[in-house]
């Protein structure tokens, strides 16, 4: 947790060198170039994060580094030395005995990132024999053990013989990261390693790494989008913008001082940043950003003063009473197991405000949101909606109960239909409901399209052409098309950068007030929930341990839960210069 | 496991009445009157013919027929034929040359198909990739019986690299060349498919991981990328060998194999009930046994399929 302490002497040899590194993308447009002249030297055992937002060239970056470029990518200038030799002009021998035993690699998305069909132990052994680790398969299963317990899986013996799906992503990433390392490499690039996996289990992760490499005196390099992880985990950092270094130096220096208005932004817009800001300084937000900058401690600030004002007397827009889900479980053939995914859950949700249900996965907190949406039946208790009871409805009374409430999911890729155009994605809630004749529908779509700030010409594009921030936008058009009271967000934020994720933000703050709506925020991300939310209630196993203002929460937690998840976010003990 | 292959066999009960009872409806609405087609040009006198159609059971209404059939198959006799022989003696012995066609068959068809399709789909767009699709669709659109012809004048007759015609040798040295057609003119939807799920399993994340390891490409094509390439391959070839298990009737005809594609074929034309039947519920079962045994393949072949 604590600043690395690795002196760079300047007198050392750099462990890699890279130089002017170009990398281009044969795309169905022509030729792009991805990373216009990179230069950056790593020492052995030395931390080195890069970040940046999508599309930065970061990840292309480190994939270049060890030709993992995908079959349409190419090194089109520049060099990346180690070990004396130039790594882009290696022959095919070379590059492969340089991977695994070299260089390390942890791929991003663990769920994706080993093979299906064969056994984890499988995997690690096929890591272990191809960089010499081992004389025979008896070795090397010893050897794969090893790996795996370093990794921090207790139990690997008895697990070798699992498949990946009988894993958790946690579990899958450690595995990853334990081939990564079964070589003992001199570096090790970890490609975004836990951004796909809950808070708690990031913050795990990224300790076992960073000991593992301390112990080896592996030199990282650890690829981001999180301003925060970055600074807390490397001693350097490089912010990379279209291709290119914008930024780079020493962690602390960078974050506390930064020169390069990209960096900026990226400080103004990571949540897990302006948490910190918000706890650590009462005093009102830093000057009015430029541009268009958004700066979420200052939207988060004002957001909170609209929400002072509002009146908060009368029935509240969400009240959910003793609510308890109760799914029988599959053992065997034949037997079956209940299983208490939500148990006794109360809260209540003023209108015109945000609450946040927070949790890590499988808290139960996702099963709340389709309960309330009316996707799942509760087992027992009510839910009111508007003071009205929506257990307890017909066919016809649901469907008018839904028109009122709506919901965001969190993949913007999956959730629009890719075989129709944004218009008629938007009009489909419409249509349903059948509101109004062909010319208000097409009116309310266009008004709607303005609410989330984008121009009409997108309307007859198709959702592939979008980006994932503006693929958000059109699903909170989607929920908007309907002028309903009530919107759910189901970790409606998590899937997008950093900076998009901002402008998502400000927006359903302008919309909130605008509009007077209600949200019922899910997510696992505390610090988003510190920027948005009034109220917070944090789920553990299907109850609700503590719940509260947000303020109250944040610098007053009660449970040792909730005091583990604020210490996840990353970035949290960071001290800013303001 | 033992549940699901039972669970699975007792769904074919269903389908072996159905199938059975519409084949029969099927033969015995069909125009013309089999008794009287037995005696070709000659018309049997009155009594032949009640005691024919009576021993045939000809002279009960359909529902009649179909009960009695069904006793009897019950019972394991499957009937005569009209010309006298057991139905069941006339499956035994054409059953088996099917079967060992048809395996031939897959087998070459499989192979072919994994093998060139493997190649296409790792030098997608290049000349290889485009040699065999060009020569894939030439296979696929070609008629099974130009494709026969052909190959039986030139690699039997003229060149004299195997017997023309198989008839009762039916060893596999005597039927490899109905088989290299059959394989011919099936392999090249496989072998599509494969090329396909080759090029998308060579982007996928475990691969570029694979290599990241330090595996070299020879080790990762076949443990990484065509293993998780096989299902679809599977599943279109084992769909293929239920189809030739019906007989490839063309193909049979014309290398004279003596399998149930011929037999079944005189046996439609001569309005033989209970033969056809007979025939039909053999191959319905065949099919049903054959999708037990591919699905049971993709659990071996993907772990993550399980059946309880």
């Amino acid at each position: 947790m604590t600043q690395e302490t690795t002196p760079v002497t300047d007198t050392a040899e750099p462990l890699v060198s890279i130089k002017d590194l170009e990398i281009g993308f044969q795309t169905g447009n022509g030729f792009v170039q991805a990373v216009k002249g990179v230069s950056f030297d790593i020492f052995p055992g030395e931390t080195v994060a890069i970040v940046g937002e999508s599309g930065s060239g970061k990840s292309t970056t480190a994939t270049g580094i060890i030709d993992l470029l995908p079959s349409n990518g190419r090194i089109t200038g520049g060099q990346v030395m180690f070990g004396g030799k130039d790594l882009t002009k290696a022959s095919k021998q070379e590059i492969v005995r340089t991977r695994g035993r070299e260089i390390g690699y942890v791929p991003q998305d663990p769920m994706s990132n080993l093979n299906p069909v064969w056994s984890v132990g499988f995997q690690v052994r096929e890591a272990v024999l191809a960089n010499n680790m081992a004389k025979n398969k008896k070795d090397a299963d010893k050897r794969a053990i090893e790996v795996l317990q370093e990794a921090g899986l207790a139990d690997a013996e008895r697990r070798m013989k699992q498949f990946p799906h009988q894993f958790s992503g946690g579990m899958r990433q450690r595995v990853l990261i334990g081939i990564g390392l079964a070589a003992d490499p001199k570096l090790l690039i970890a490609d975004e390693p836990t951004s796909a996996l809950d808070v708690t289990v990031q913050r795990v992760i990224l300790d076992h790494l960073e000991s593992l490499t301390r112990e080896k005196n592996t030199a990282l390099l650890l690829i981001t989008h999180d301003l925060g992880l970055a600074a807390e985990r490397a001693s350097k950092v490089i912010v990379m913008y279209q291709g290119k270094i914008v930024e780079a130096g020493p962690s602390l220096e960078l974050l506390q001082n930064p020169q390069h208005p990209y960096t900026k932004r990226l400080i103004a817009a990571a949540p897990s940043l302006a948490s910190v800001r918000l706890t650590s300084s009462k005093v009102e937000a830093p000057s009015a950003p430029a541009g268009d900058e958004i700066d979420l401690v200052a939207a988060a600030a004002h957001r909170h003063e609209v929400v002072e004002q509002a009146d908060h007397a009368g029935t509240p827009a969400i009240e959910v009473k003793d609510l308890t889900k109760v799914f029988s479980i599959r053992r065997g053939s034949f037997r079956s197991e209940p299983f208490t995914a939500v148990d006794k859950v109360n809260f209540q949700v003023p209108r015109g405000t945000t609450m946040a249900l927070v949790g890590e996965s499988g808290s139960g907190k996702s099963t709340v949101a389709k309960m309330v949406l009316g996707l799942e039946t509760a087992t027992e208790g009510e839910i009111l909606i508007g003071g009205k009871d929506a257990t307890a409805l017909n066919r016809q009374e649901m469907l008018a109960h839904r028109r009122r409430m709506q919901p965001v999911f969190q993949d913007p890729y999956g959730s629009l239909d890719p075989m129709r155009s944004i218009g008629s994605i938007i009009q489909e809630p419409l249509d349903v409901h059948k509101i109004g004749d062909r010319k208000e529908r097409e009116n309310r779509v266009n008004e709607v399209i303005d609410e989330v700030a984008l121009p009409r010409t997108v309307l007859s594009r198709y959702p592939n052409e979008l980006s994932g921030g503006q693929r958000q936008r059109i699903a909170i058009a989607r929920a908007l098309a309907l002028k309903p009271d009530v919107v759910i967000l189901d970790e409606a934020v998590s899937a997008l950068d950093v900076l998009v994720q901002a402008q998502i933000l400000q927006l359903l703050a302008d919309l909130q007030e605008e509009l007077g709506l209600t949200y019922l925020f899910i997510t696992h991300d505390l610090a988003v929930v510190r920027v948005v939310a009034d109220d917070v209630a944090v789920m553990e196993r299907g109850k609700i341990v503590e719940h509260g203002k947000v303020e109250d929460i944040f610098s007053n937690a009660q449970t040792e839960y909730t005091q583990k998840l604020l210490d996840a976010i990353p970035g949290a003990n960071i001290p800013l210069g303001a | 496991m033992l549940m699901y292959v039972v669970r699975r066999l007792l769904q074919a009960v269903p389908v072996v009445i159905g199938t059975t009872f519409l084949i029969y409806f099927m033969v015995f609405a069909m125009p013309g009157d089999p008794i009287l087609a037995m005696f070709g040009d000659k018309t049997p006198n009155q009594a032949t013919y009640d005691a024919l159609a009576a021993q045939y059971h000809l002279d009960q209404p359909f529902i009649v027929q179909y009960g009695l059939y069904m006793k009897d198959l019950f019972s394991g006799n499957l009937g005569t034929t009209f010309s006298g022989q057991s139905v069941g003696e006339v499956l035994a012995r054409t059953f088996p040359v099917t079967l060992k066609l048809a395996a031939m068959a897959i087998a070459l068809e499989f192979s072919m198909a994994v093998i060139l399709g493997l190649f296409a789909g790792l030098r997608k767009g290049k000349l290889f990739d485009n040699i065999t699709l060009v020569i894939g669709l030439i296979m696929l659109s070609v008629p099974i019986f130009v494709l026969g012809f052909l190959a039986q004048y030139f690699v039997a007759i003229k060149w004299g690299w195997a017997s023309p015609t198989v008839g009762s040798d039916t060893s596999l040295a005597n039927m490899w060349l109905p088989a290299v057609v059959l394989a011919l003119s099936l392999f090249t939807t496989s072998m599509r498919l494969m090329r396909g799920t080759v090029i998308d399993t060579r982007s996928r994340d475990f691969v570029r991981t694979a290599y990241a390891k330090g595996l070299p490409g020879r080790r990762v094509i076949p443990v990484h990328v065509l293993r998780n390439s096989l299902i679809p391959v599977v599943t279109n070839s084992a769909a293929n060998f239920g189809v030739l298990m019906v007989g490839a009737t063309v193909t049979e005809g014309i290398f004279n194999v003596p399998g149930v594609g011929n037999t079944l074929y005189q046996a439609i034309i001569r309005g033989e009930g209970p033969t056809v039947v007979s025939f039909v519920t053999v191959m319905v079962l065949a099919y049903v046994v054959i999708n037990i045994l591919v699905d049971l393949l993709y659990a071996v072949l993907d772990p993550r399929i399980r059946y309880a």
